[in-house]
């Protein structure tokens, strides 16, 4: 096969990709685009293995064959709410790839560049390289923190940092010996070394961060995963590499920009770290009241009763696994004549689309499946609101408590509501560690234990 | 403990201090609780209920009194040594008294039960504050009183509330206006509006618009800069000119409306004079006046406490005991706020009671502590409003912010990044500029084409970006040729986590994507 070839079968897999991720605008025409996305792959590899047959094609096909069969376990027994962590360790999948192709063409001697392209050849290896390791480490910390391997609590080493600006002052000067040393022997000193600092530099920023930043986290390393990718295609001079590595990094991007957002935070400050564990909870006001308790039997009468029902699912509800019963609920709910939709958070969950993954899981139909900005001003006209197992984003404390650390927060307006029921375990705080006035309003009730089994409870009474 | 509910003995009175229902919630605290015979007749709830709840029922009033450690009741004990009914001679030393005692206007009352040594609790002197809600009595009765005004207003009205168009012509909507939108106010709203008329409703505190307009009435305003609320949430005494402003509104109303509805008090003063004898007769003959400040003097000065009259057409209701004509709701309520006093004594649920004179609830209610007079308690620390509402406004302001970044920023951000793109090509050789252009018009297209993908999506936006960054294997591919063996086995390894990638992601986004459907 000729080069021309390959690389109009590249321009044509570039395509496909590009109209992938736009098949994902709407649910109609999504499950078309992933399998643009699968074509566009296959004609990729195709191509490639026809213009460069390797002499070890049977070893090439054996690799690809028990790692694609891992995947594919993988991929068809995880449940729907280990998503993140499905995500976060296929994140650390491209990273380590990134770290080992950049390596590999460190290594590999047939290719002879000279003058201002070797340095540049050489900075893309070093940034490839860098990006991959911090991917790698990053996701498999977001991994641990997701599956509770790791605490979700952020880790606070003192001096924190100080110690990231001088891993990066570090990296830069490595940098700079990486690119100036003569021989392959020389450089690889100083790559080694930034491998490490890079590897310790993702594990430490991620757990910095809180669980609830998670779904900017996700994001970000989502976006981070791509610019490895597209730092590998500069290093081998391939554009299908550049661009669907472009394209996803700005995906990656545009996620956690849309999560930031959504959480009133920026950027920068998340990446820090350290969320709630300033002082600040020290000069709240105290909250006046006590929080009524209610019982299965009384919240089913209460929804029995209503006209309009809105369910706001949070984490809470991934953690006990009550989606379908929750779905049990609206259809009965349905076959009441009440009508029951779901108030989606941008970042509920610990992942973008978290909840909505969930909620179709269990076959709710997406289009009772609202997000925030298309249901909030539909509250004041909600007889019962269903809060499970969210706390932070529909804590009032955002719109009514100036010095509160999470004011500004778009959330969830539920107290506008006649009657919300919090279904909870405990009355301890969310992953802002902010207290939450909404539980201690004339017109919430709280509904204590597992969400599951309180679901299941309220349906036996309805 | 043994918990005796006796039979009220006030003349007219029907409510019973707690309902069957309340029987078993107040056994599941570990009481015990017995029932004087007849106790709940007059409110509809049979012997047989009690017993069925698990109460047992005592034939006399001297018996149930002499065996009890609580007594609950609605009204204050009686005091009448020549009459049978006498209850103040029935109280022993040690014994609990649960009851509404008005402890502002019976401090005589309160000095019997501190020389008898009767720890005492007045339904009536709940703090003002939210944790109390619970507990609030005034609040239950006020609730039933207003609903009930507006059943008595409607049937003393000779036409519907609601508007029809019939065949045998138009019936235009009564117009109902309610003074004062405390609890009572509201419920009367609530009512009126659900049988269909039209609700207005004015209150000298501005903050309750918002609740009266919920509740489906249109909330007057007075063009006037005075501000009505006082301690713990109740209204004030407002300054003369306020007033004057007031009677002017009530008698243009007047001429208007069909039927007022007056709910207005201040704590510890006669009611005020809202309506004066003038001002009623402008309304239209048939009208109806119901005045639920009867008790306190009455919101109109025509008003008799006690009755309904008529004076030039117009009905004017003065009853004083609304709450009573409702027995079986009110006694389910009053029998609910108990239970949760006792809920509140009783932590541990093992049926002793614990006065914590601690607490700031308990302390405010118990007016007679053993021997001593614990009346009145110091002032509630907190208004039943928290002033922070009132700076909720401005924050809503900045997080307006990021969308009124200027022109002028994203000019300048635009020209760093042509900056920015110049300056690598001032630098890098040909060969690399080819590859950038290619990388900067990606992350444009990139960046408009994933702004487009719904919300709902964006798990499986992840997965399949995460699928397609598996792209990677191509690098890994092209190494496969390498001499090195080093470089071989890199590449191995490589080529097997992107291929897990490939493999996992596409599979798993497949597997989400086909799980979203529309209903059916």
């Amino acid at each position: 096969m000729s080069f021309q070839m390959v690389s109009a079968a590249y321009i044509a897999a570039s395509i496909l990709f590009i109209l992938s991720l736009g098949g994902l605008s709407n649910q109609e025409s999504a499950q078309r685009g992933n399998l643009f996305g699968i074509a566009g792959m296959v004609l990729a590899i195709g191509a490639t293995l026809m213009a460069y047959t390797p002499a070890s094609l049977g070893m090439v096909l054996a690799v690809m064959a028990v790692g694609g069969a891992t995947g594919s376990a993988l991929a068809s027994r995880v449940e729907m709410t280990a998503m993140p962590q499905l995500v976060a360790i296929l994140h650390s999948f491209v990273g380590l790839a990134a770290v080992l192709v950049g390596f590999g063409s460190y290594l590999e001697t047939s290719s002879q560049l000279s003058g201002a392209e070797k340095v540049v050849h050489e900075i893309e290896i070093y940034l490839g390289v860098l990006i991959g390791a911090v991917t790698f480490t990053g996701s498999v910390a977001a991994f641990g923190k997701l599956q509770e391997l790791l605490s979700s609590k952020p880790l606070m080493l003192p001096g924190r940092h100080l110690i990231n600006l001088a891993i990066g002052l570090v990296c830069i000067w490595l940098g700079i010996e990486f690119v100036s040393a003569p021989t392959l022997q020389d450089g690889m000193t100083p790559l080694l070394i930034m491998t490490a600092l890079a590897l310790i530099f993702g594990l430490h920023m991620v757990l910095a961060i809180g669980g609830a930043d998670m779904p900017v986290v996700i994001s970000m390393l989502n976006s981070y995963s791509g610019w490895a990718a597209a730092a590998t295609g500069f290093m081998l001079a391939n554009d299908l590499l550049i661009v669907t590595g472009a394209l996803v990094g700005s995906s990656g991007a545009i996620l956690s920009y849309i999560m930031c957002r959504a959480m009133n935070r920026r950027f920068l400050s998340v990446i820090l770290g350290g969320f709630g564990t300033g002082g600040g909870s020290s000069s709240m006001p105290t909250i006046e009241g006590e929080a009524v308790p209610v019982t299965a039997e009384e919240t089913a009468q209460l929804l029995a009763d209503a006209k309009q029902v809105v369910i706001v699912p949070g984490y809470g509800m991934a953690v006990a696994h009550a989606q379908h019963p929750v779905s049990e609920l609206v259809k009965k709910l349905k076959s009441l004549g009440v009508e029951a939709r779901f108030a989606i958070h941008p970042v509920a969950g610990r992942m973008p689309g978290h909840m909505n993954v969930l909620l179709a899981e269990a076959r709710v139909p997406y289009d009772i499946v609202l997000e925030m900005d298309e249901i909030n001003e539909d509250f004041p006209e909600t007889d019962v609101v269903l809060v499970i197992g969210a706390n932070d984003i529909v804590n009032p404390a955002a719109q009514e408590v100036p010095e509160s650390p999470i004011a500004g927060m778009p959330v969830l307006e539920v107290w506008k509501a006649k009657t919300t029921i919090v279904l909870k375990r405990s009355m301890a705080t969310g992953y802002a560690g902010v207290d939450n006035p909404l539980f201690y309003k004339e017109n919430t009730r709280m509904l204590f234990g597992d969400a599951k089994s309180s679901i299941t409870d309220v349906l036996a009474g309805l | 403990m043994i918990i005796g509910i006796p039979r009220e003995r006030a003349p007219g009175e029907k409510r019973v201090a707690l309902a069957p229902t309340a029987i078993s919630a107040a056994q599941k605290l570990g009481f015990t609780l017995q029932v004087e015979t007849g106790a709940g007749s007059a409110a509809g709830f049979l012997d047989a209920d009690y017993i069925e709840s698990g109460a047992e029922i005592v034939d006399s009033h001297e018996a149930l009194w002499g065996s009890s450690d609580i007594v609950v009741k609605i009204r204050a004990p009686i005091f009448d040594a020549n009459n049978s009914n006498d209850e103040a001679s029935l109280l022993r030393e040690g014994q609990t008294l649960i009851s509404l005692i008005a402890p502002g206007q019976n401090p005589q009352m309160l000095e019997a039960f501190a020389n008898r040594g009767v720890t005492t609790m007045a339904m009536d002197a709940v703090p003002r504050i939210s944790r109390a809600q619970k507990l609030d009595t005034l609040s239950s009765m006020a609730n039933v009183a207003g609903y009930r005004a507006v059943v008595e207003a409607a049937n003393h009205f000779g036409r519907f509330f609601t508007g029809q168009v019939t065949a045998a012509g138009k019936v235009p909507p009564a117009k109902v206006l309610v003074i004062g939108a405390g609890v009572a106010g509201l419920a009367a709203i609530g009512a009126a509006a659900a049988m269909g008329a039209i609700v207005r409703s004015f209150d000298t505190r501005p903050e309750v618009k918002e609740q009266v307009e919920s509740m489906g009435a249109e909330f007057l305003m007075l063009e006037f800069d005075e501000e009505g609320s006082g301690e713990g949430g109740y209204a004030k005494v407002m300054s003369e000119e306020f007033i004057a402003a007031e009677m002017a509104l009530f008698a243009e109303q007047a001429r208007d409306v069909d039927i007022i509805i007056t709910t207005a008090l201040i704590p510890g003063r006669p009611a005020p004079k809202l309506i004066t004898a003038d001002t009623a007769r402008l309304m239209r003959s048939g009208s109806v006046i119901v005045d639920l400040a009867a008790e306190q003097g009455g919101n109109c000065e025509l008003t008799q406490p006690g009755q309904a009259v008529v004076d030039s057409g117009i009905t004017i209701i003065g009853f004083t005991d609304l709450a009573s004509r409702m027995a079986a709701q009110s006694s389910t309520l009053f029998g609910n706020n108990v239970v949760h006093l006792l809920s509140d004594l009783s932590p541990n649920k093992d049926g002793k009671i614990h006065v914590d004179m601690e607490d700031e609830v308990i302390r405010g209610l118990t007016v007679v502590h053993g021997k001593t007079i614990t009346w009145p308690p110091p002032a509630p620390k907190l208004s039943a409003a928290p002033p922070a509402a009132a700076a909720a406004e401005p924050v809503a302001v900045p997080a307006t912010e990021p969308q009124e970044r200027s022109s002028m920023g994203t000019f300048v951000g635009l020209a760093l990044v042509v900056a920015a793109i110049l300056g690598v090509g001032a630098v890098a050789p040909e060969s690399f500029m080819g590859h950038f252009t290619v990388f900067v018009l990606a992350i444009f297209v990139g960046w408009q084409v994933i702004w487009n993908v719904t919300p709902a999506l964006h798990t499986p936006l992840m997965s399949v970006t995460n699928a397609i960054s598996g792209i990677i294997v191509i690098g890994a591919l092209v190494q496969m040729d390498s001499a090195s063996s080093m470089v071989l086995i890199l590449a191995a390894v490589a080529l097997f986590v992107a291929s897990i990638n490939i493999f996992g992601g596409f599979w798993v986004t497949q597997r989400m994507l086909r799980m979203f459907r529309k209903d059916l």
